[in-house]
Order: C-alpha cells, then sequence, then structure tokens
C-alpha cells in the first residue's frame, strides 16, 4: 500500500549570548573544566532567583522574526517539571501556553527538488540542561555531572508535520542551520550541541490509516536526521506488516527512539514513564515580558537578507548559475559579502563568481583560512578583475597577479589596490595595443627562428608554438590569440 | 475532586521520592485536606477574570548579558553528596536500552 511519511522537526539552538540566560555565569562551551561556570542560580540553590538575560530575549525575537514568525505581545515563563541529575532545580524553565512567537515559516527543499514552505508552529525560549557523562565501562559506576551548560539559553523551533522526506528534513536543517549563522543568532556548532534536533515520525497509508508516532532523539548531524528518517520510515513499515499496530488503537502512546549513530539504527528509549506529564505551571520567579510593535518593526527592519532570498537574486540579477550561487551563500554570510564587493568593484559577476568559487575558496582551503583572514580583499581582487573587464590586463595575467599578491602577503607586504597596478606594470603585463612594438618583436622573432619557418613552411602548422613562446617573453602583455594570428600572417607573407 | 491513595504515589513516583504504605495514607488524608481547603476558592465567581500570569504589576524585568565571576568549583559542589573533585557524582543513568 501507498503511504506518505509525516515529519516534524524541533530544533534546539543555543544562542550567542555572552552569560547565561538567567544568571551572569560565562555562556562557553568548557567541557575541559567542568563545573567552572556554575553560581546558586544555574545551581538552583534556594533563595537565588533568576532575571531574563535582554540579549537572550532579543536573540530570540531576532530569529523568530527570520522565520517569518508572529511576535505575542504577551509572553511568560513557566516551570516543566521533571527529574534528572542534569536538571538542579527539578524543573526546567520553559513556555508553555505563551511562546513569545508562533506561526512562522522556513522553506526546504523536497525530495523532488522542489521548495516547500515547512510551517514553524512555534519557537520557545528555555534554559539548557546540564550534562551527563555516564561511565562506559559496563561496571555500573557513578554517573557524571557538569553544570557548565545548565542555564544556557536555548531556542525550542517546533515545526509542524509538513516535512514528507528524510531528504526534505536534511534539506529544512541546513536551510535553519544557514539562517541561523547569517543572522548571527547561534554559532550552531554541531560538535559542541549548540544545534540539535528531534524528529517526529510516522506513516500515513492512503487509506487513512497510520502508524504511531516516533520521537527520535539525538539527531546532532545533518547527515544523522537524514539516516535516522530514513530508518525509521522502514522500520515503522515494517513493524506495521508484522503487528498491525496503528495510531489510535488502545494503549498505543508516542514513542521515544534514541538514534544510535554508531550502529544506524535507532532504539527504544526505556524508563520515561509517565513523562509526559510535567506538571506545568507558571514560574513565580520571573516576570512576563511585553513586546509591542514598535519593538518588532524596529528589529524587522534591521534583519539582513535571509540566504535563500540572497541566492535567488544571486541568479536573478547577477546572472550566477543555481550551483555558483549555492557555493557562494552556503559558504557563509562573510563569503557572500566578499563575493558581492568583488563583483561590484569588477562589474563582472560571472567573472566574480569564478575567481571566488574557484581560486579564492581553493586558497582558502589550502591555507586553512575563513574569508576574514584571506590576505587578498575583496577590493583588491575587484581591482584585478576589473583590469581584466577593461582589457588592460589578460585572464592568464591576472592569474599571475594573483599569485604575486599571495606571495606579497606571505612576505608581509601589505595588499593594497594600488599594488595591483605596480604590479601589472613591473611585470609589463599589460596588453600590448601598441603595434609597432609587436610587429618588431613578432619579426625579430621569425629571425631566429629559421628552422620553426621552415616546419611551418613545410605545413606544421604547431611549429609557430615555438615562436609565440619567443615574442610572448619580449612583450608579455600581449595576447596570445592575436599574436598567433600575426605570426600565422607575417609567415604567409600577407 | 477527591484526592485517591493512587494519585499520591503517582506525584511521589514522577519526584523520585520512595514512600511506605503508612505514609501513602496519611500523605493522602494530609494532601486530601489542603486540597479540600484550596477547593474555597473555586467559591469565587471568576467569570470573565483574565487568568493571571504574575502576581506582580511588573514586566520586562531584564538583565544585561554581563558575566559575573563564577562559584570556585569546591563552593559549588559544597552541598553536593557526592563529587570527585570535578564532577557531581549521581548513581548510574541508563539512557537507551534494546
Amino acid at each position: 500500500m501507498n503511504y506518505t511519511p509525516i515529519i516534524g522537526l524541533e530544533v534546539h539552538v543555543q544562542l550567542l549570548t555572552k552569560t547565561k540566560i538567567f544568571c551572569g555565569c560565562p555562556n562557553k562551551f568548557n567541557p575541559e573544566h567542568p563545573n567552572t561556570q556554575t553560581c546558586p542560580v544555574c545551581l538552583g540553590m534556594p533563595g537565588s532567583l533568576p532575571v531574563m538575560n535582554e540579549e537572550a530575549f532579543r536573540l530570540s525575537l531576532i530569529t523568530a522574526l527570520a522565520l517569518n514568525c508572529e511576535i505575542a505581545p504577551f509572553t511568560k515563563w513557566d516551570r516543566k517539571q521533571y527529574y534528572y541529575p542534569d536538571l538542579p532545580k527539578g524543573y526546567q524553565i520553559s513556555q508553555y501556553d505563551l511562546p513569545f512567537s508562533h506561526s512562522g515559516w522556513l522553506e526546504a527543499t523536497t525530495a523532488e527538488g522542489d521548495l516547500r514552505k515547512v510551517r514553524i508552529r512555534r519557537a520557545h525560549l528555555e534554559e539548557d540542561a546540564g550534562k551527563n557523562i555516564h561511565d562506559e565501562s559496563g561496571r555500573g559506576g557513578d554517573s557524571q555531572v557538569d553544570l557548565n551548560r545548565a542555564g544556557t539559553p536555548l531556542l525550542e523551533i517546533v515545526t509542524e508535520p509538513d516535512i514528507r522526506s528524510a531528504v526534505e528534513s536534511k534539506s529544512f536543517l541546513e536551510e535553519l542551520y544557514l539562517l541561523l549563522t547569517f543572522i548571527g543568532v547561534s554559532d550552531c556548532n554541531m560538535q559542541e550541541g549548540s544545534l540539535r534536533c528531534d524528529a517526529n515520525v510516522n506513516l500515513k497509508f492512503d487509506d487513512g490509516i497510520a502508524t504511531p508516532i516516533v520521537e527520535v532523539k539525538n539527531l546532532n548531524t545533518f547527515r544523522g536526521v537524514e539516516a535516522a528518517v530514513d530508518f525509521e520510515i522502514q522500520r515503522q513499515l515494517d513493524e506495521f506488516q508484522k503487528t498491525g499496530r496503528k495510531l489510535g488503537d488502545p494503549g498505543v502512546e508516542k514513542e521515544t527512539r534514541g538514534w544510535d549513530a554508531q550502529r544506524n539504527i535507532t532504539l527504544a528509549q526505556r524508563g520515561k514513564e509517565e513523562a509526559a506529564d510535567y506538571r506545568y505551571f507558571p514560574d513565580p520567579d520571573l516576570l512576563p515580558v511585553t513586546v509591542s510593535a514598535h519593538v518588532v518593526a524596529e528589529i524587522k527592519s534591521h534583519l539582513c537578507e535571509p540566504p535563500s532570498q540572497r541566492k535567488r537574486r544571486f541568479q536573478k540579477e547577477m546572472a550566477l548559475s543555481e550551483y555558483d550561487a549555492d557555493v557562494i551563500v552556503n559558504r557563509g554570510r562573510e563569503f557572500a559579502d566578499y563575493f558581492e564587493l568583488v563583483a561590484s568593484t569588477c562589474d563582472d559577476a560571472k567573472q566574480a563568481a569564478n575567481w571566488v568559487t574557484q581560486d579564492v575558496l581553493r586558497e582558502m582551503n589550502d591555507r586553512r583560512l575563513n574569508v576574514e583572514e584571506f590576505p587578498i580583499g575583496a577590493e583588491v581582487l575587484g581591482t584585478v578583475l576589473k583590469r581584466v573587464s577593461e582589457k588592460t590586463i589578460t585572464i592568464k595575467s591576472a592569474r599571475e597577479v594573483f599569485v604575486a599578491l599571495l606571495e606579497d602577503a606571505d612576505e608581509d607586504r601589505e595588499v593594497t589596490v594600488s599594488r595591483v597596478d605596480h604590479l601589472i606594470d613591473d611585470r609589463g603585463l599589460k596588453v600590448v595595443s601598441d603595434t609597432g612594438a609587436l610587429d618588431a618583436a613578432i619579426a625579430a622573432a621569425v629571425a631566429e627562428s629559421p628552422k620553426a619557418v621552415e616546419d611551418f613552411n613545410a605545413g606544421k602548422q604547431q611549429a609557430v608554438g615555438a615562436i609565440i613562446g619567443k615574442v610572448m617573453k619580449q612583450v608579455r602583455g600581449a595576447d596570445p590569440k592575436q599574436v598567433r594570428e600575426q605570426i600565422i600572417a607575417h609567415l604567409s607573407g600577407n | 475532586m477527591e484526592l485517591t491513595r493512587e494519585n499520591v504515589a503517582k506525584i511521589a513516583r514522577l519526584s523520585r521520592l520512595s514512600l511506605s504504605d503508612e505514609e501513602l495514607d496519611r500523605f493522602t488524608e494530609q494532601l486530601g485536606e489542603i486540597l479540600d481547603y484550596v477547593q474555597l476558592l473555586n467559591e469565587v465567581d471568576t467569570s470573565g477574570v483574565e487568568p493571571m500570569a504574575h502576581a506582580g504589576d511588573l514586566t520586562n524585568v531584564f538583565r544585561e548579558d554581563e558575566p559575573h565571576p563564577s562559584l570556585p568549583r569546591d563552593q559549588a559542589f559544597a552541598n553536593a553528596p557526592k563529587s570527585d573533585g570535578k564532577y557531581f557524582l549521581v548513581p548510574p543513568i541508563l539512557e537507551t536500552g534494546e
């Protein structure tokens, strides 16, 4: 029977603040020094009181607006009660019935290659828990708890179940990652857990019957999300064929499974009995927050162009290929800015795209630099390319200048716009339009190459190569194609 | 609504408390009495009253995103039942099963 996977994602994003959400402890990934970033507030000591970090709330608003969400005029925080060693207070401060934002969307690419607006149900601001480290020896030793992370500002972004494939799940997460890094609200470092994802997955058959919903936890890589959703689709199909258990059957509850990235399977998670009984109630320690339309408008007016829109503009207005636009924008906002400045300086977007996606990226990778550290600034590279589009130098000479500029940087010389023209002059790279000088050089080279002339006259066209080489040595900025034509004309007696 | 022994057992379980049969009986009665007392509030007519999010009148109380010194580790561990000098130690937690 035909089925459709129904997938919704819950994504947790750590926000890039200096301090934790409710106290002044540093918000810094620091597993080398466990339990050095704690205080009575984030340790949950009696009598301590949380106070909301203004920057955490501001970054949350920016994110929600970038996700096209509505901002609630009034929002509050609630206590979500559960006992776990990484949660010192015995409750997490989260948002229950009045999240600060809701009803947004973000576009993802479907398995068929189309764009789909995946609706965002809500985004709310909460605190992260600490980290448990389990004894892996199998001897049942104590678990270790590091509370450095406890109280890190965490944005939970919940989609509607609009996603229809594993590929689309991955695409959504990639788009979200790109957007969050563009707007600068999170470093989204997945190794460090700054961006974490859970997926709710089930299958709907054409006759309306659906499999029980499974929440897959612990999806911390793009590939992991795709692989886990794929695995879960197949597993649910197999299980349904075996057992016939379906959504709505008595005793069927939402199941939680964990993704095991080593074995590439999902495993049932044990022992979260009655986990859903969180007994939320409003946190009396925190005051509600109101957000005016004025504040929303102010933040909206400062939002940067989202990456998806920027890709589209690069294709539409700057005539880049989809591939080039993807490569440039997916490298991040700074790289896209670099490209745009190169393009506007040389006024040739296609040429700029070729250079930044090939020469610049190659050098960045070889040198392990990010674009802000790259020694040839956008205006300098733009000037080199401008000299090409003005026909002052050839593409080949531009490569020589590019390499020379890198050498300059390696030898600690300043790489400036004026240095470009100096290099062109010093190395005689200017295209020679003075036909007299070129004619003389050709005549001299021909005179020096009797063997080549003989071969040419015997019908060997390629013999011209040796003469071209000699001419190019004399007149470095000459256009090789033009030189070739003139030599042939000369030898043919025209 | 009457508070049952099962309600109390469930709340205890959620709070990771293990209660003896005698305690369950006693707390069911005591908590029941407290709830009965609070039921008095149901006599107030609250139709047309907005649900209150907070007892205070203030909103938008924020803190600057400025770091403050954290506690030295030994102070952080001062009330902990067990630590190894770097981590809090707790009885083994089992996360996943087959």
